[in-house]
């Protein structure tokens, strides 16, 4: 299923398909943001936003805004 | 053979440990500067190697790659692209966290590109076991054409062996461990052949970033390669996912983790510490514990600062030969230097609990925690961290902005910063309440001092979330906007760390204040002790002349003539001048003079009203707030720093933008005259309304 990061569920996984270049910042890609790498929702702030999440190995946060960009397909659960 | 010493660059993503290689390195050898022209810190220290050699190491600041996106970035780059810098690395250590050692490789990468002989330094090494982690050195030094130290920094493992390899810096591979070049082969091609003799990378940085450089002309090179922001940008991305490619095939083979083994204690202290209830009482108690202790643990060591220097001052009158000299000795400069050397012991304390919420890694929850109810007031979660740090010195404070992305919440915050109290304002908080608040208990525990200061705070803090409030309506500044923050690992704050922090930043502080206090108390002095007209020069024949009819004590003559004096000295002049303006607050001309010279720097108001009693009265032994507790309107016979005038001090000093220091950081982070300039006038009109209406209703 074809989502974006904003829809994840905390403690959900998925791969990174896609976003709009222009929009993410360059910071994002080389902490590991690019298409193929695995992200993971670890927590969501009190009030719903920003959430912090795990993609490939890094610990980020970032604000909805952003992760509504980043599209994604969710990893089956096994 | 040349004894010239190594040059050393230690370069890595920031929550690497970095800064303790450091200090691991130099030990207390090392020097805090910065950089020409910007405000960037320059930490060099030295550092004896094995064979008597020597090397000068260079802490540069942190950064995830070399695509600058703020100042501190740009001081990576622009080092590394100029080879006929003094500092130039002779070798690179990129230092890396174990854990991170992914991400940490694609700077890594980029730095290779330089062809700089690069150590990679790969820290925390005694966390592996405990993560599972396994490396394989041998392969990954094959492949990353490098040498390796693993060390930790924390424990001093592996220090003597990074060491060694540093003197063996000759022979460390200069080669890149990656073609880049491969994501638009054209392009770099006919790059290579317009510019034959230069790095290839070093072009295309110069291309990408926005930065100076020194020796390559980049006109030339831009206009005949340029690309659009949007294809320049695309492209960027080709070459971060052709690294990350690139360390995804290494660390295959030489990296392994056991997941199994990992135990989760980061995701548990997470859950507690971003919970929407006990994450913000956490943070609230932690506030609440810092500013409670900052007003009683630093009593003590004040308290015996002050008396100290009364007795020094005293000391210094009676046994130097009487004369000018002796006099501006114990009345100008011994006053003026206790004055800021008393508030050492708070600025220390405020110090060491930044650095420890910073070096422990909970800052970046705040971070988080905050992010949402800060944009409301457009501010960013990351304003947290300079209102934070606001509490010791704005100064860094508004440097510490740099990490937000978005111009206008950055701006935001510079502007709203010098609304916290910050260390500066409590030495004037403390005399004050010292004079005008009780020192009682409520419910038992809670001093009123305390409570009252930690009010303070309150309304610093307020202030500054309003006032970003109406400015964020006001304003209408178009920027980028998004939001990345780092969420590091949970860490034991190193004792090392902590403690060369705490010293370095007071020293800094003291000596950076020092000098504009210790100038200011001498012209003061001087001021002071000198007056323009008759009134002054014949101060004993009036007062001789007045007193006929009721005959005074020698004593009281003395005081007499030394009031005359001061009134009629060129500072009694130019305080007297503006008491019209003043008195309505509740001021006499003396306050009025230290609230003008304290324009300068809030910490003047203490050291020029001890300067301007000093050299009003004839009994030096009694300490500085003692002398303010006498001191009575001469009038009404009341006493000057009662309840009303206190108050109004206070409320003056929260909310006055005295610092000659922020305002001129504040231009330089702004690059304009336009921003500190609203912010002297708009803060000291509201300190001055307030003061007024508080001394008005209070009198």
């Amino acid at each position: 299923m074809q989502t974006t990061i904003h829809s994840l569920k905390k403690g959900q996984k998925a791969i990174i398909l896609d976003f709009d270049i222009d929009i993410i910042p360059l910071k994002l890609l080389e902490m590991g943001c690019l298409p193929g790498n695995e992200v993971e929702l670890l927590q969501v702030a009190p009030f719903g936003d920003p959430l912090y999440l795990d993609i490939n190995g890094s610990h980020l946060a970032i604000r909805i805004e952003t992760a509504k960009q980043i599209e994604i397909e969710l990893i089956k659960n096994k | 053979m040349s004894l010239k010493n190594i040059n050393v660059a230690l370069i890595g993503n920031p929550n690497v440990g970095k800064t303790s290689v450091f200090n691991q390195l130099t030990g207390l050898n090392q020097q805090v500067g910065n950089y020409p022209g910007i405000t960037v810190e320059k930490k060099m220290g030295f550092c004896k190697l094995p064979n008597n050699i020597k090397a000068n190491i260079l802490d540069l600041p942190g950064t995830y790659s070399l695509n600058a996106s703020s100042i501190d970035e740009s001081v990576v780059i622009e080092l590394l692209l100029n080879k006929n810098d003094r500092l130039y690395p002779d070798v690179a250590l990129v230092v890396t966290d174990v854990e991170n050692l992914k991400r940490n490789l694609l700077l890594y990468t980029q730095i290779k590109d330089l062809e700089i002989p690069t150590i990679l330094v790969i820290n925390m090494a005694d966390r592996m076991e405990q993560k599972g982690i396994s490396l394989d050195i041998p392969y990954l030094e094959e492949h990353l054409k490098t040498k390796i130290a693993l060390i930790s920094s924390r424990k001093g493992h592996g220090i003597e062996e990074l060491k060694n390899l540093i003197i063996s810096y000759k022979t460390i591979s200069s080669e890149p461990c990656l073609n880049a070049s491969v994501i638009d082969v054209e392009y770099f091609n006919s790059l290579r052949q317009a510019f034959p003799n230069q790095l290839l990378y070093k072009l295309w940085l110069v291309i990408t970033q926005d930065v100076n450089f020194l020796n390559l002309e980049r006109n030339e090179i831009r206009s005949s390669f340029t690309k659009s922001h949007s294809d320049l940008k695309r492209l960027q991305q080709k070459e971060t996912i052709k690294r990350y490619q690139f360390i995804n095939e290494v660390l295959k083979e030489g990296l392994k983790i056991d997941s199994s083994v990992a135990k989760d204690f980061r995701s548990k202290l997470d859950r507690v510490l971003t919970h929407k209830v006990w994450g913000y009482l956490i943070f609230f108690i932690i506030l609440f514990v810092i500013f409670q202790s900052i007003f009683q643990w630093s009593k003590i060591p004040m308290d015996f600062i002050d008396s100290t220097f009364a007795t020094l001052s005293t000391l210094a009158g009676e046994h130097l030969p009487a004369g000018m000299l002796t006099d501006l000795i114990s009345q100008g400069i011994i006053p003026g230097i206790g004055g800021i050397l008393i508030f050492i012991p708070q600025i220390a304390f405020l110090f060491l609990f930044i650095s420890i919420l910073e070096e422990s890694g909970y800052m970046s929850r705040v971070v988080f925690l905050m992010d949402k109810i800060m944009r409301r007031f457009g501010l960013s979660g990351k304003s947290v961290v300079p209102l934070i740090s606001g509490t010791a010195c704005a100064i860094p404070a508004i440097m510490a902005t740099r990490n937000i992305e978005n111009w206008k919440e950055r701006l935001i915050t510079i502007l709203v910063t010098p609304f916290t109290t910050c260390s500066a304002r409590l030495p004037v908080y403390a005399i004050i309440i010292g004079l005008v608040i009780p020192d009682t208990y409520v419910l038992g525990v809670l001093n009123v001092q305390g409570l009252t200061l930690m009010l303070l705070y309150v309304i610093g803090f307020a202030m500054a979330i309003f006032s970003a409030y109406i400015l964020n309506i006001i304003l209408k500044v178009k920027g980028k906007t998004f939001f990345v923050v780092e969420m590091p690992n949970y860490k034991l704050p190193m004792f090392k760390n902590v403690a060369i922090n705490v010293v370095e930043k007071t020293k800094a502080f003291v000596s950076g204040a020092g000098k504009i206090i210790l100038a200011i108390s001498i012209i003061l002095w001087f001021l002071a002790s000198y007056g323009p007209g008759k009134e002054f020069k014949n101060a004993e024949k009036i007062i001789l002349e007045n007193s006929k009819a009721h005959p005074l004590t020698e004593t009281e003559f003395h005081n007499a003539v030394a009031s005359q004096k001061l009134e009629n000295s060129y500072i009694g002049l130019m305080g007297r001048g503006i008491e019209p303006i003043i008195s309505p607050l509740g001021y006499d001309w003396k306050i009025g003079i230290a609230i003008i010279s304290s324009f300068a720097a809030r910490e003047v108001f203490v050291g020029t009203l001890a300067t301007i009693y000093s050299v009003g009265g004839t009994d030096n032994e009694t300490t500085i707030k003692n002398k303010m507790a006498e001191e009575v309107n001469p009038e009404t016979g009341q006493k000057i720093f009662n309840f009303g005038t206190g108050i109004s001090l206070l409320m003056f000093y929260a909310f006055a933008m005295q610092c000659a220091s922020t305002l001129a950081i504040t231009k330089k982070e702004t690059n304009s005259w336009k921003w500190p300039a609203g912010q002297l006038l708009f803060m000291s009109t509201l300190a001055y309304l307030v003061a007024l209406i508080a001394f008005q209703i209070l009198k």
